[in-house]
């Protein structure tokens, strides 16, 4: 029954083939059997998750969703079960509400087993600088699974669930979905609601979907997407059906390959897999040309000086006075403030506040903070110029596949050009997704990302369930 | 651009963080190679560019100002490391 798709499992509860329960165990069960290898969860909620599937059995279906068994990235706010972001600093904060997107999700019916381990406040790109565990690639457990919703990737390949959700700010969600073999999707900053999720670079942040298929993906999307007054940044746009034309094909779809894209130090079977894609769009009736994106190689300095800006302002908030973690003893408030924050920060995230402090500190403002807003648009305008001429950007999602742990870690610099691919669709607000779309010769898997206009989440599903339908990994298990 | 440990100390207590000295001069060497890395975006040419804040223009959302939705005072402060009555405590600040 794990084997399910997410959209195979729901056609089956519908129909009463199988009830919530007996899925919710089945993934409890396999969370018990192989959870202690892999690390992708943090929490299991047994008893809430049981609870919910018996309501979800004794009520009429609110949703395709309904009874489905799914996790959320530990970022996402949960009434009455703790949320850390990954953080020493909100060890055993309890939310006193959810977050629109959990709130949506239980709404629907939906049957929320746990919360997934990811990096610190969701600052990495290896999961690794979680405060509490180390989560493994299931394809390799002696490699990454890419981050910083890592947690949520796992637990979807593993067939710990049926569906996650995860936030991606600069590659958190797609990166970690190409190292695992499994479908992840950023909407188009605006699309889903972000009350009730921990803040990190709050221009950039979006939650997104992970599933095992394309219509996976398009059937949570449906749900979280949509205005939200609780969140002033939602857009007020038309929500459309994901999953209506998903299987129409791509003939006279005009994708583009930025040339840019093919970066140094990418792994070459990595970019020859990223052409094969392309080769079997255009066998599906597709339109291949090179664009060229040419601001992308500043893109990576442009978001390390706007990401970690925004995070310096964020994450002032956690001065141990209201929640959070509050050092023993202070005397002075300046010291509670300076010592709380230095025991409940791991160092990435002290790493990050100190980048972005200095960007916005008197003297350096105008050099780094606008500067890199000023190529920011730069890089929004790339995007513009060439979606005149093509329908989506094809591309790798990550230019290596997952990569031993431990590697990185030492060098901040290594790690941060994990996300060179991911992180301009963020800097310019950009839907774009990971499929899966090959193996590397030492049985790794590569995803093929796909970048839309905004708000046009619709074609880039399409393209996605084009190159699913062909390449044929969806059975392929860790 | 290289940063000095002074320049690691003062930016350190504008963000309220006590670092080790350890910290510290791993800070001096891991932020200026960021920085080094950074440096391009000086030589991008932005004569006439206008900064992005927001990447994705959205209306501007008004409602009336009322309260709504409020939580209660003891759900508020069930998360406080410490609380006196209705109230976050935190040391004395006025002696």
């Amino acid at each position: 029954m794990i084997d399910l798709s997410l959209s195979a499992l729901a056609a089956k509860l519908s129909a009463k083939e199988l009830t919530s329960l007996e899925a919710t165990d089945a993934c409890l069960a396999q969370i018990a059997k192989t959870d202690d290898a892999l690390g992708a969860f943090l929490r299991v909620d047994v008893e809430g998750a049981r609870a919910a599937a018996r309501a979800a059995d004794a009520s009429p279906p609110k949703s395709p969703l309904h009874g489905v068994p799914v996790a959320l990235k530990d970022m996402i706010l949960t009434a009455g079960l703790e949320t850390t972001a990954g953080s020493r600093m909100l060890s055993g904060f309890v939310p006193p509400h959810d977050a629109t997107v959990t709130s949506r999700l239980k709404a629907a019916g939906a049957v929320i087993v746990g919360k997934t381990n990811l990096d610190e406040f969701a600052m990495g790109s290896s999961t690794e600088s979680s405060a509490f565990k180390q989560t493994k690639n299931p394809y390799a457990v002696t490699r990454t699974p890419g981050g910083s919703s890592g947690g949520s990737a796992v637990a979807v390949a593993a067939r710990q669930v049926f569906g996650a959700l995860g936030t991606d700010t600069g590659g958190s969600i797609r990166q970690p979905a190409a190292l695992c073999n499994v479908v992840g999707l950023k909407p188009t900053w605006g699309r889903v609601s972000r009350s009730g999720v921990v803040a990190y670079a709050s221009s950039l942040d979006q939650v997104g979907p992970f599933g095992r298929t394309v219509r996976d993906c398009a059937l949570l999307l449906q749900v979280i997407a949509g205005r939200d007054p609780h969140d002033a940044t939602s857009a007020d746009i038309a929500v459309p059906d994901f999953t209506a034309g998903l299987e129409e094909g791509v003939k006279g779809l005009r994708i583009g390959l930025p040339r840019e894209y093919f970066v140094d130090g990418m792994d070459p079977e990595v970019a020859t897999a990223i052409r094969e894609a392309a080769k079997t769009l255009e066998a599906a009736g597709a339109t291949v040309r090179e664009i060229s994106l040419p601001h992308t190689r500043h893109a990576l300095a442009a978001y390390y000086v706007i990401a970690p800006a925004e995070a310096s302002s964020n994450l002032a908030r956690y001065d141990g006075v209201r929640f959070g973690h509050r050092t023993k003893d202070a005397r002075q408030l300046k010291d509670l403030y300076e010592r709380s924050r230095a025991e409940g920060f791991g160092p990435e995230v002290k790493r990050r506040i100190m980048l972005g402090t200095f960007a916005l500190s008197a003297g350096y403002h105008d050099a780094y903070y606008v500067k890199a807003q000023k190529v920011r648009t730069l890089i929004r305008r790339d995007f513009e110029q060439a979606f005149a001429d093509v329908d989506v950007v094809l591309s790798a999602a990550s230019p290596t596949c997952a990569w031993p742990l431990g590697e990185k870690l030492d060098d901040p610099l290594a790690m941060y050009l994990m996300d060179v691919l991911t992180l301009p669709t963020n800097l310019a607000g950009l839907p774009a997704l990971s499929v899966p779309t090959g193996k590397s010769s030492a049985q790794l898997p590569i995803g093929a990302q796909l970048i839309g206009k905004p708000f046009d989440e619709t074609t880039i599903l399409r393209a996605a369930r084009a190159i699913e339908r062909e390449r044929t990994l969806v059975d392929w298990k860790p | 651009m290289k940063l000095e440990l002074a320049q690691v100390r003062h930016v350190a207590k504008l963000a309220r963080l006590a670092l080790t000295p350890e910290e510290e001069t791993r800070f001096v060497t891991q932020l200026s190679a960021v920085l080094d890395a950074v440096e391009q975006l000086a030589s991008v040419d932005t004569e006439g560019v206008a900064p992005t804040t927001f990447a994705i223009a959205t209306a501007a959302h008004v409602r009336p100002d009322e309260v709504r939705g409020e939580l209660p005072v003891d759900e508020v402060l069930k998360n406080a490391p410490q609380k006196v009555g209705t109230s976050f405590a935190i040391p004395r600040v006025i002696e």
